[in-house]
């Protein structure tokens, strides 16, 4: 329906995504608060099925093609720009995953439609929509506003409790076809899987996070015997991992695994929202800083302004103490 | 292979920002720019497949406050041949930096042809943010992102990227050459180039430059307003020495039943 608000759903290995409900609460807000339909598109092949997932949506246009398997932004862009051509949507909005990343953007910029990622909320402000924006690793927000003309956002993760996107009715489907190149220049050939850590960070109640501001290899000793005497284990942001500090399964964030520990304690750790997104559900947050203005502070309950390598050992010591 | 890469500068976030009086932009006086991180990424790759294959590297940067010594850098670290776009906006948006770079990349001499033209996955200074997607929509180009590792089995025509999922699995890729790629991460950390290995390159070799073409659409969202963010609940922040904070989060987890 020209003018609706459209929801990419996206979904992977069978499951829709969180973000796919997350989106589906903030679309149902800006559709209500615009009068318009909410619709959401699924773009798979074999995955009609998931279409009873999307009841937040008023309806559904599935599109079935063997090159949407698997997820190619290519692929799913090239389909979502017939659909957007031939129905005039409102605004799309898209989630700004490891999966999905690249499709809005590919998709503006062959519609020539304004576009705005990295959004983590969307109001409908005087009939026209405006979007924050975290810009600059989570320390700036900018505001920007669409006009009534199509638009297409990349939202956050975590813009809209995913709670509020699921619903039990089961939305009308409408199937539609697309051609897509039959030899696509991007081909999908297999999933490496994650080897299997030492420890499942997933299923620690303590965590000690470390990030670049723990300075080097050597000190990732004060976190670890921080975690040891809290009875956890050591994980860290992506810099830390891709410098080889700590292998790929102690990832923190969008890239690597969200984790919901009792405590989590973040030692020199900025709070880029890449990394918040999959720490920022843990019961306790406590974050050691020497930026005043880090992020982190914005997620923590508690913040120290103060240089880890020296409170860590202190912790320790201190913990020690009181355990007697 | 003969290798593009694209690269930015961007302001260092760990510095503080502060916004101008315009209410709209960042303070540019005071803030120090580095090269954008994937970008850096980027560089490490393409020279890690020239190492295996042999080949070509080239940088291709928007000039910007800092940017001779960065490219310097990368001659020292292996790049053959670096090129500054001169005549550029100080701030440009994702759209408007990828039509620039698409504009010269056709129009500058010995650039393209090309196998592939890397770039880091996201840079966090505009409202686009990703760059490759743009840049491989204006040159036709096929396009992957999310990208820590390519391979190519001799000179063929497609090379497997490997893209990284979610939840730490990655998958493998197809891609037909010549292809853009955005660069999430090397598969090993950026070298490192010591100062005086750069000072020497500056004796014996030069950065080449290329004008920016006229009129390049900016094509972006106009920003109504930059704020830093206020949230709801900032961190409660424990004061003293380190001993005393201690104590502080001792208490806190004791009462939380986490000790
Ligand atoms: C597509 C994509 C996916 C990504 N996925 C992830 C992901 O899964 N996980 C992830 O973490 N990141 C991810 N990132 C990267 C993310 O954007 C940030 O770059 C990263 O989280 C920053 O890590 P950091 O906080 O350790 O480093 P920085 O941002 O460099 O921060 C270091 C911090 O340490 C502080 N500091 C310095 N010295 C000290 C000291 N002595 N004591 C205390 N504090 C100190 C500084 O003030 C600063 O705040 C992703 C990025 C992209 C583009």
């Amino acid at each position: 329906m020209s003018g609706s608000i459209w929801v990419l759903a996206e979904h992977w290995r069978g499951q829709l995504s969180e973000s796919t409900y997350e989106l589906l609460a903030l679309g149902r807000e800006i559709a209500d608060g615009l009068g318009v339909e909410l619709q959401a598109v699924l773009l798979g092949h074999g995955a009609a099925d998931l279409a009873k997932g999307l009841g937040k949506a008023n309806s559904v246009l599935s599109v079935d093609h063997s090159s949407l398997c698997e997820p190619v932004p290519e692929a799913c862009a090239a389909a979502l720009v017939q659909l957007i051509k031939e129905r005039r949507p409102r605004s799309v909005l898209v989630p700004l995953t490891n999966i999905s990343m690249g499709v809005g953007t590919l998709v503006s910029t062959a519609v020539k439609v304004p576009a705005a990622n990295f959004c983590r909320d969307v109001r409908v402000v005087d009939g026209g929509l405006q979007a924050t924006c975290v810009l600059y690793g989570g320390k700036i927000e900018a505001t920007v506003t669409m006009g009534a003309e199509c638009s297409i956002l990349g939202i956050w993760p975590g813009a809209r409790a995913a709670e509020n996107g699921r619903s039990d009715v089961v939305p009308p489907v409408e199937p539609v076809t697309v051609s897509l190149p039959e030899a696509p220049r991007v081909r999908f050939k297999r999933y490496i899987e994650p080897e299997a850590g030492d420890v499942d960070i997933t299923q620690q109640d303590t965590l000690v996070a470390v990030g670049r501001g723990m300075q080097g290899q050597a000190n990732l000793a004060l976190a670890e015997e921080l975690a040891e005497v809290l009875g956890g284990a050591v994980c860290g942001s992506r810099p830390v991992i891709d410098q080889g500090w700590l292998p790929l399964s102690r990832q923190v964030g969008k890239s690597g695994v969200s984790v919901k520990p009792k405590l989590y304690l973040a030692a020199g750790i900025s709070g880029a929202p890449e990394h918040v997104e999959g720490m920022k559900n843990a019961a306790l947050i406590i974050a050691v800083n020497t930026d005043p203005r880090a992020p982190i502070f914005n997620v923590a309950h508690y913040g120290i302004l103060a240089d880890a390598l020296e409170v860590l050992p202190a912790l320790t010591e201190a913990v020690r103490g009181k355990k007697g | 292979m003969n290798i593009l890469v694209l690269l930015r500068m961007i302001p260092d976030v760990v510095e503080e920002l502060e916004i101008s009086n315009d209410g709209k932009t960042l303070d540019r006086e005071f803030l120090r720019l580095i090269p954008n991180e994937t970008d850096d990424h980027a560089l490490e790759e393409a020279l890690l497949l020239k190492e295996r294959h042999g080949g070509k590297v080239t940088v291709v940067a928007p000039d910007a406050p800092e940017l001779d010594d960065v490219l310097f850098a990368c001659l020292a670290k292996g790049a053959d041949r670096a090129v500054k776009i001169s005549g550029v906006e100080p701030v440009m948006g994702g759209r408007a930096a990828a039509r620039l770079m698409a504009q010269v990349l056709t129009t500058a001499p010995g650039l393209l042809p090309a196998d592939l033209i890397l770039t880091g996955v996201q840079s966090t200074e505009d409202l686009d943010g990703l760059m490759a997607p743009i840049l491989s929509h204006l040159l036709q180009l096929p396009y992957v992102d999310n990208v820590t590792q390519v391979t190519a089995d001799g000179p063929g025509k497609t090379v497997t990227a490997v893209k990284e999922f979610p939840s730490a699995v990655r998958a493998e890729f197809d891609v037909q050459l010549p292809a853009v790629l955005g660069i999430q991460a090397a598969e090993k950390p950026p070298r490192y180039v010591p100062v005086a290995k750069v000072r020497a390159v500056m004796k014996s070799q030069h950065l080449e430059s290329a004008a920016a073409p006229a009129g390049v659409e900016a094509g972006q969202l106009e920003i109504l307003q930059m704020a830093k963010p206020e949230p709801a609940e900032h961190a409660e922040m424990l004061a003293g020495d380190p001993a005393q904070v201690a104590g502080k989060i001792c208490e806190i987890l004791a009462a939380r039943g986490v000790l």
